[in-house]
C-alpha cells in the first residue's frame, strides 16, 4: 500500500499528473469530441462519473480478486458504469447523447480509467481511491472543457453554443459570438485543430512548470541574510 | 542561415543558403509575370503581404527562441516560403487569408519544428492546406484569365485590387471564374470533346487551358534555369512530371465522359510545374539521394493524379507533397547510395556489423 496523502492526490489529478496533459491518456475522446464546450462538458462529466464509480468499486474488491483475473474484473466494472452513464444520458440528455454517439460507449476503452484502476485504486483505500477518481476526472474534464472552449471560439466563433442540450431551455441564450456571425476557421474544429490546440496546452503547462521550477531554484539558492561564507569554492547545500 | 555547401576542389565558388534562396526567388519571376499578366495584380499583392507577414513572424519567433535575428533573416528562407505561398494562393484573396497562411507556415510548420533544416513538411504547402481546409470558399475563387474576360470588363487596377483585398469590396461580375481543373471536374456528364468545344477555357486555349498554360510555362522556364544552375538535380521534377504524364496516358480512355483529362492538360494546369520545380525540390523536406528523389517525385506525381481524378479537390499538389513529405524518411531508408569503395548498398537502419 502506497502512502499518499489526500492533498497529493488532489494535486496529482488536477496538475502534476493530469491524465490529458501529462499522461496523455484518453486522447481519442479528447480529440474527437472537443469541437464545442457542450460536447466536452457532456463527455467530461460522463467520464468523471465513471472514473469515481470504477475507482471506488475496484478499491473495495482489491483484496478479494486474484491478480490473475484482475484486469477482466476491472473492465467489467468499468463497462457496467459506462452502461449506466450511457443509459442516463439517453434518458436525460438525449440530443447530446446522439451527438456524442459512439464516444460514450468508448469511455470503456479510455485508458485513463483502466490506468487509474490498475495504478491507484487497486492499491489504496476506498476513500482515497474515490478522491483520486474524482480529481483525475476533474483534471480530464478541465482539459476537455478548455480544449472545447478554445476550439469552439477559434473554429466557429462561438462560445457556449447549444448549452440547452445539457442544461435545459434557459441555457440556449448563453451563447456568445465575439467575432460576429460570419466568422469561421474550420481547421480548429476539424481533427488537426484538436492536435494543435492540445499541443499548445501541453506547451503552456510545461512553460508554467518550468517557470515555477526556476523560481523555486532561485529561492533555494539565494544566500541567507547575514550568513557568512568562509570558503567560496564549491556549492553550499 | 549561411550553411556553406561543401564543394569539390574543382568547383570555383561555394554556394551558400542565401545565394540559393535568392536565385530561387529570381527564378519565380517568369511564373509571377505570367500570373500577373493573366490574372491581374492579385498575385503581387499576395506576395508582398505574405513576405511582410512571414518576415515579421520569423523575426518574432527567432527573438522568442533567443537566437540572433539578423543572422537567420539574412538567409531569405522566410521570403522564399512566403513567395511560394503567395504564388499558390488565388489572386485577390482577402488579406486575412494570406496573413493566416503565412503565419501558419512560418510559426507552426517551420519554427515550431526548429527552423530551417528541421521542418519535416514544406512550410508553404502546410500553410496552403490549412487555408484550403479552413476557408474553402475564398480558396477556390479564382480570377478569370485575361482572354476570357467579358466585353468591357478588365481586371481590377492596382487601387481597386487593394480595395478588394483589404476592404472586402467584391470584384465586378465576370472577374472571377473556374479554373480548367475545376471546370473539368464539374462537367462529368460530357465527353472530353464536348468540354473542349463548349468551355471557352479550353476552346480558346493554345494547348491546355487559357491563362494556366502560360503560368505553367513560366514556372517551367524558371525551373529550367534553376536546373541549369544546378540548384537541384533533375530527378525529382522529372519523376513527378513523368508520373503525371504516365498516369494520365493510362487513364485517358480516349476521351469519354469518365476521362479525367489529357496528359497535356494535367501537365500544364493548376500547380503542376510550380510543384515540380519549386515545391518538391525543397531540400529539407524531400528525399535526399538521387534515387530517393526519383521515388519521391514519382510518388507525388501519382498522388497528384489520383486526387485530381478521383478525389474531392480539383488540384492536389499541396496534399501530395505533404503526404510524400511523410514518406521521405522511409524512402531515404531504402535508397541509401552505395558508399564509394563498398560493393553493396546499405539501409539507413542497418547496424554497422550487419553491413
Amino acid at each position: 500500500m502506497s502512502d499518499v496523502t489526500a492533498s497529493e492526490v488532489v494535486k496529482n489529478g488536477l496538475w502534476t499528473n493530469n491524465p490529458a496533459l501529462v499522461q496523455l491518456l484518453g486522447l481519442c475522446p479528447l480529440l474527437a469530441v472537443t469541437g464545442s464546450v457542450v460536447n466536452a462538458l457532456g463527455l467530461g462529466i460522463a467520464t468523471l462519473a465513471v472514473l469515481v464509480g470504477s475507482n471506488t468499486i475496484v478499491s473495495l474488491i482489491r483484496n478479494h480478486v486474484s491478480d490473475a483475473v484482475r484486469l477482466p474484473a476491472f473492465v467489467i466494472i468499468i463497462a457496467a458504469f459506462v452502461t449506466c452513464a450511457e443509459l442516463l444520458m439517453k434518458a436525460f440528455t438525449y440530443d447530446l447523447y446522439q451527438i456524442l454517439g459512439i464516444f460514450i460507449p468508448l469511455i470503456v476503452t479510455n485508458c485513463a480509467i483502466l490506468g487509474r484502476a490498475e495504478a491507484f485504486a487497486s492499491k489504496n483505500k476506498v476513500g482515497l481511491a474515490a478522491l483520486d477518481g474524482f480529481m483525475m476526472g476533474l483534471g480530464f474534464l478541465a482539459v476537455l472543457v478548455a480544449l472545447g472552449a478554445i476550439r469552439e471560439l477559434l473554429g466557429s466563433g462561438t462560445l457556449f453554443a447549444d448549452m440547452h442540450l445539457l442544461f435545459g431551455a434557459t441555457a440556449s441564450s448563453w451563447v456568445l459570438q465575439p467575432f460576429g456571425e460570419n466568422y469561421s476557421f474550420l481547421i480548429a474544429v476539424l481533427p488537426p485543430g484538436a492536435f494543435l490546440v492540445t499541443g499548445f496546452l501541453i506547451a503552456i503547462k510545461n512553460a508554467i512548470d518550468a517557470a515555477n521550477k526556476r523560481r523555486a531554484d532561485a529561492q533555494r539558492d539565494a544566500p541567507v541574510k547575514g550568513a557568512k561564507r568562509i570558503r567560496t569554492t564549491g556549492h553550499i547545500s | 542561415m549561411a550553411f556553406k555547401q561543401i564543394t569539390s576542389p574543382h568547383a570555383h565558388a561555394a554556394q551558400n543558403t542565401t545565394k540559393v534562396m535568392q536565385l530561387l526567388l529570381w527564378a519565380t519571376v517568369p511564373g509571377l509575370a505570367a500570373l500577373t499578366i493573366q490574372f491581374g495584380w492579385g498575385s503581387l499583392i499576395n506576395i508582398v503581404l505574405a513576405v511582410v507577414t512571414s518576415v515579421i513572424c520569423e523575426a518574432a519567433i527567432i527573438k522568442l527562441r533567443k537566437r540572433p535575428v539578423a543572422f537567420y533573416l539574412r538567409d531569405y528562407s522566410a521570403a522564399v516560403t512566403a513567395v511560394l505561398l503567395g504564388l499558390a494562393l488565388p489572386p485577390l484573396a482577402p488579406w486575412w487569408v494570406v496573413v493566416v497562411g503565412s503565419m501558419f507556415s512560418i510559426v507552426i510548420a517551420k519554427q515550431l519544428y526548429g527552423g530551417l533544416g528541421y521542418n519535416p513538411f514544406n512550410p508553404a504547402m502546410v500553410g496552403y492546406v490549412v487555408l484550403l481546409i479552413s476557408f474553402p470558399i475564398q480558396m477556390t475563387t479564382w480570377i478569370t484569365p485575361l482572354a476570357l474576360l467579358p466585353e468591357g470588363v478588365s481586371h481590377p487596377g492596382i487601387v481597386e485590387s487593394l480595395g478588394i483585398v483589404f476592404a472586402g469590396y467584391s470584384p465586378a461580375d465576370g472577374v472571377t471564374g473556374a479554373t480548367p481543373l475545376d471546370s473539368f471536374k464539374h462537367s462529368s456528364g460530357l465527353v472530353v470533346d464536348q468540354i473542349y468545344q463548349n468551355d471557352p477555357l479550353f476552346s480558346q486555349a493554345a494547348f491546355a487551358g487559357v491563362g494556366w498554360e502560360w503560368v505553367n510555362l513560366g514556372f517551367l522556364a524558371g525551373g529550367i534555369v534553376l536546373l541549369a544552375t544546378r540548384i537541384f538535380t533533375w530527378h525529382g521534377p522529372v519523376a513527378m512530371l513523368a508520373a503525371i504524364a504516365l498516369m494520365s496516358i493510362i487513364f485517358w480512355d480516349g476521351g469519354s465522359s469518365e476521362s479525367p483529362g489529357s496528359p497535356l492538360m494535367h501537365l500544364f494546369s493548376g500547380a503542376s510545374m510550380m510543384g515540380a520545380f519549386f515545391i518538391l525540390t525543397d531540400p529539407v523536406s524531400s528525399a535526399v539521394s538521387n534515387r530517393g528523389r526519383l521515388v519521391y517525385g514519382a510518388l507525388i506525381g501519382v498522388l497528384v493524379y489520383i486526387i485530381r481524378a478521383w478525389g474531392n479537390y480539383p488540384d492536389a499538389v499541396a496534399f501530395a507533397v505533404l503526404l510524400a513529405n511523410f514518406a521521405a524518411p522511409f524512402i531515404d531508408n531504402y535508397t541509401l547510395p552505395r558508399t564509394y569503395g563498398h560493393t553493396d548498398r546499405r539501409r539507413a537502419t542497418e547496424k554497422e556489423e550487419d553491413a
